[in-house]
């Protein structure tokens, strides 16, 4: 490991604040699936008195990297990304790793490759075989989870978004009074999830942006944020990515790099980490990291001076995604935003900053434990008595549709940019407030 | 990569808890709650402190019949037992030095009861602090004792520990608050002792001899807790001192006014210094001081008399301003300030000390003075914070572990804090305990009479000495860590 990650290490003092925030901690009472634990085992490994075990490496992976615990750490130890630092350096059998790459590298990597694996679901939702399945009851026989799976999917477009965005979008008005302090060119980081998943959703992103007087650039050349590789311990490709997207979007010379997906715009701002040892990379990686915004930043800036929003008579509650939350420190923004909708009763979930389960691959991974999650986060979502749960991450927002139709709650599952522009008047005020 | 004599992984050859003593483990509390590997032996060998000990074996019991179970074969077995809560203590109280089991409580923390007619709540010894003070607040009562620890750490390890906190200045430490308690001996039997009759003379004290106990004399299994009515109103001031001695003063003055605050936290010009550096809070720079000081009571208009007459005290005392917080925003910025203290220490310097000396009221002074002068004659930052208002400070060495030359001078600066606040009438711990930390120091405190008695204390209750060996009396093999 690098001196920085040991000296980073030795930080930790044991106090255990990061006890009462961990999820794995909370649901087994074991400090083996506690931050402190982790952090006890990496410096033992560190300090040789463990090896890279098999048992090891199964504590590493039950981390869900929701970083809760780097937000509660008064000692400031990134323990969530000692871990994925962890995993990186794990040992894998030839066939769990012919797997993983298989998948990290062959499908979770350009848009392309993305486009090519979600081609079956598309169809199913498209062509009409998703309404025989239900009609023909053929549905029934699927098992439960992945009954839940299947209404969890939002409505997907036969071409994920990528495909049908322009390269350039105009602004949908001029600027009256042009404010040099503003973003004008915003370079749009089209998450892999939002584009083949929830193209509707970020196609709101894109409306509300040109909305607020923004030209937005979509480079066709981007490729995953490399989040997914970080997360499963394939460091070499997620650099390898890091420096393909700093590149493309080098070149486009925007004023703001925009993500709508939590993961995707936790994963760019640390691009500056992940590459800082590199010389030739170290400098540019920091000048990306720096122009990065997530979505919900952007709009908290823009909306207060731009926008000319129409009343929304809906009581709204938000879960706060993990890397949002706790990966970008990101709490009052969205939260800001929403308050910001006339008519609109914003309403705080207990545990409104506890992971939801879902935790990238964690679902598919500890399907037991992602349960687990889901439920308690359902449960604190029904007590909230709202019309709409907002989130902003498509991890969050899938798992969160999953979790109403298992548990039969009868709510709209939204991203904020979707509250924001099922609000926005026509624009042919905009920069103007009345 | 650790200083010497800091910490060491105890590699034994052979495992002190045989397969036998395994099995017979498993067959108490069945196979998946007795953990060997060392991966999952690894992260119970620690606690808040510096010190580092595997156990053979961790056994999570989920009741008291079950940790009389296990507590009777390690007897018979001289097996080590080390009761542990949330590892959160700060003397390496629930560290195995010795290895044997470690008995983590966890597990064990249900409430078991809150009753607002007799005013107590009855729990496990694995509840967490934080957790019953939110359980009895919405029942619109109240459990004082609250330790910087309280969102992570379990009310067994409390009562081991008899901890304290910021409050106990005006509502005293947990021993002030166990009524009753449920204990297996370190021999099996199961005694319990206390009731929830506020006033009980019948026989000695025995609740009294197992709060502060260390974990040396029993294992408490249940708590019976008094409960106050929760305070409506709670009110923050910030007092800013040009002359650290003036700071020093102001609990008598308040005194003298026939107050007592809830809270009377002192930051020196060092603390300050750290916390603006890495928390930029606004605290002013020019002074030698800043105190931090609050108090409770039943409606707002009480409240902020008796604040008016606090903030008249530090003037007095010679406060150069004292800020009342008059909203909640305030109030929180204020104890951000206190809570920003421990996190901008540890960032300030790769590792710290946290030490945790007391001394008499009318010393209070001449302790800071002596751990300035201690700072410089050791080169060695030691920033101090801490419960003025009842004489217990927390003094810093800030250092780094690698470093071991500097470790060197650590420990004797460690060592001669402690003899200052002997010198001066006061205490090696008034908080955190002796455990193993300061074991060795025990003969600086306490005379040879005292050691002796409690020692035959220890004998009496546990004739085989498998109850967390090792702790707070000092060895003969071990010599002072200097």
């Amino acid at each position: 490991m690098k001196p920085q990650w040991i000296d980073n290490l030795l930080a930790c003092t044991r106090c255990g604040a990061c006890l009462p925030v961990c999820p794995t901690y909370n649901s087994t009472l074991e400090e083996v699936q506690s931050p402190r634990g982790r952090v006890a085992l990496i410096t033992a490994v560190e300090e040789g008195k463990l090896g890279l075990s098999s048992a090891f490496a199964e504590h590493m992976y039950h981390c869900l990297d929701c970083r809760a615990c780097q937000t509660a750490c008064p000692s400031g130890v990134k323990i969530g990304e000692l871990v994925l630092e962890a995993r990186a350096a794990l040992p894998e059998n030839p066939l769990k790793r012919f797997v993983k790459r298989l998948v990290l590298r062959g499908v979770l990597y350009s848009h392309k490759t993305v486009a090519l694996a979600s081609l079956p679901l598309r169809l199913y939702q498209n062509l009409g075989i998703r309404a025989l399945v239900h009609r023909l009851g053929i549905i029934r026989l699927l098992p439960r989870r992945l009954r839940e799976l299947e209404a969890g999917l939002p409505r997907i477009p036969l071409r994920p978004l990528m495909c049908s965005l322009p390269d350039v979008i105009p602004p949908a008005c001029r600027m009256e009074s042009p404010d040099s302090r503003r973003p004008k060119r915003v370079a749009f980081f089209l998450g892999c999830a939002m584009s083949a998943l929830f193209g509707d959703v970020s196609r709101a992103t894109v409306r509300v942006l040109t909305k607020l007087g923004c030209e937005v650039v979509v480079p066709k050349q981007q490729r995953c944020c490399g989040a997914p590789h970080a997360d499963q311990g394939d460091k070499e490709a997620s650099v390898a990515l890091a420096k393909h997207n700093i590149a493309v979007f080098e070149r486009i010379g925007a004023d703001v790099v925009v993500a709508d997906c939590a993961a995707c715009s936790a994963s760019l701002k640390e691009y500056a980490e992940l590459l800082a040892s590199e010389p030739a990379f170290a400098e540019r990686a920091r000048a990306f990291s720096a122009k990065v915004m997530d979505i919900n930043q952007l709009l908290a800036s823009l909306i207060p001076d731009r926008a000319v929003l129409r009343e929304l008579r809906k009581r709204v509650t938000y879960h706060s995604p993990c890397h949002l939350a706790h990966a970008q420190g990101i709490c009052k923004h969205p939260r800001a935003v929403l308050r910001s909708i006339p008519g609109l009763e914003f309403v705080e979930m207990e545990e409104a900053e506890w992971c939801c389960g879902s935790a990238g691959a964690y679902m598919l991974t500890h399907p037991k434990r992602s349960q687990e999650l889901m439920d308690r986060k359902m449960r604190n979502i029904a007590a909230a008595k709202a019309d709409v749960v907002a989130t902003s991450n498509p991890g969050c927002h899938l798992q969160i549709r999953m979790g109403c139709f298992r548990h039969g709650l009868q709510m709209e599952v939204k991203h904020v940019v979707e509250l924001v522009d099922e609000a926005l008047e026509a624009p042919h005020s905009c920069g103007e407030k009345a | 990569m650790w200083g010497k004599g800091v910490s060491f992984w105890l590699e034994r050859e052979f495992a002190m808890v045989s397969d036998k003593a395994i099995s017979r483990l498993q067959a108490i509390v069945g196979r998946e709650r007795v953990l060997t590997s060392l991966e999952e032996r690894t992260v119970y060998a620690y606690d808040g402190t510096w010190a580092q000990y595997l156990p053979d074996v961790v056994v999570s019991p989920h009741s008291t019949e079950e940790v009389a179970e296990i507590l009777r074969l390690a007897n018979e077995l001289r097996i080590p037992v080390v009761p542990r809560g949330a590892g959160t203590g700060l003397s390496g109280g629930s560290v195995p030095v010795e290895g044997g089991i470690c008995l983590n409580l966890v597990r064990m923390n249900r409430i078991l009861e809150i009753s607002p007619e007799d005013m107590v709540a009855v729990v496990q010894p694995g509840v967490v602090n934080g957790a019953l003070q939110k359980a009895v607040e919405e029942r619109g009562l109240f459990y004082p004792p609250d330790p910087a620890s309280m969102n992570q750490s379990t009310i067994g390890g409390n009562i081991a520990e008899n901890a304290g906190g910021p409050r106990c200045l005006k509502y005293g430490v947990t021993r002030d608050y166990v009524m009753a308690l449920e204990v297996v001996l370190p021999t099996g039997e199961i005694l319990r002792t206390g009731s929830r009759a506020l006033k009980n003379v019948t026989g000695f004290n025995l609740v009294g001899i197992f709060v502060g106990s260390e974990g040396l004399l029993g294992v408490v299994t249940e708590a019976t807790l008094r409960l106050i009515p929760k305070p409506a109103v709670t009110l923050s001031a910030m007092a800013s001192y040009p002359k650290l001695e003036g700071a020093s003063e102001t609990m008598g003055a308040i005194l003298r006014r026939g107050i007592i605050p809830c809270a009377l936290e002192l930051m020196d010009a060092a603390t300050i210094h750290c916390v603006e550096e890495h928390a930029h809070l606004g605290l002013p720079q020019d002074v030698e001081a800043v105190l931090l000081i609050s108090q409770d009571g039943p409606d707002h208009e009480v409240v902020l008399r008796q604040m008016e007459i606090i903030a008249d005290a530090c003037q007095e005392s010679g406060a150069r301003n004292v800020e009342v917080a008059a909203t909640p925003e305030e109030h929180e910025a204020l104890w951000a300030a206190r809570r920003a203290v421990s996190p901008s220490l540890a960032r300030m310097r790769p590792n710290k000390l946290g030490e945790d000396i007391s001394v008499p009221p009318s010393k209070v002074t001449q302790a800071l003075r002596e751990l300035r002068r201690i700072s410089e004659k050791y080169q060695l930052p030691i920033p101090v914070f801490g419960h003025i208002g009842d004489g217990n400070l927390h003094p810093n060495i800030l250092c780094d572990r690698r470093n071991p030359d500097e470790m060197r001078r650590v420990n004797e600066a460690a060592k001669e804090i402690f003899q200052m606040a002997v010198s001066l009438g006061g205490a090696l711990s008034g908080e955190h305990g002796i455990g193993l930390s300061k074991r060795d120091f025990l003969p600086l405190d306490l005379t040879p009479e005292s050691i002796a008695l409690q020692k035959r204390i220890k004998e009496l209750f546990d004739p085989n000495g498998i109850l967390n060996p090792g702790k707070v009396f000092p060895t003969e093999l071990s010599a002072p860590s200097s």
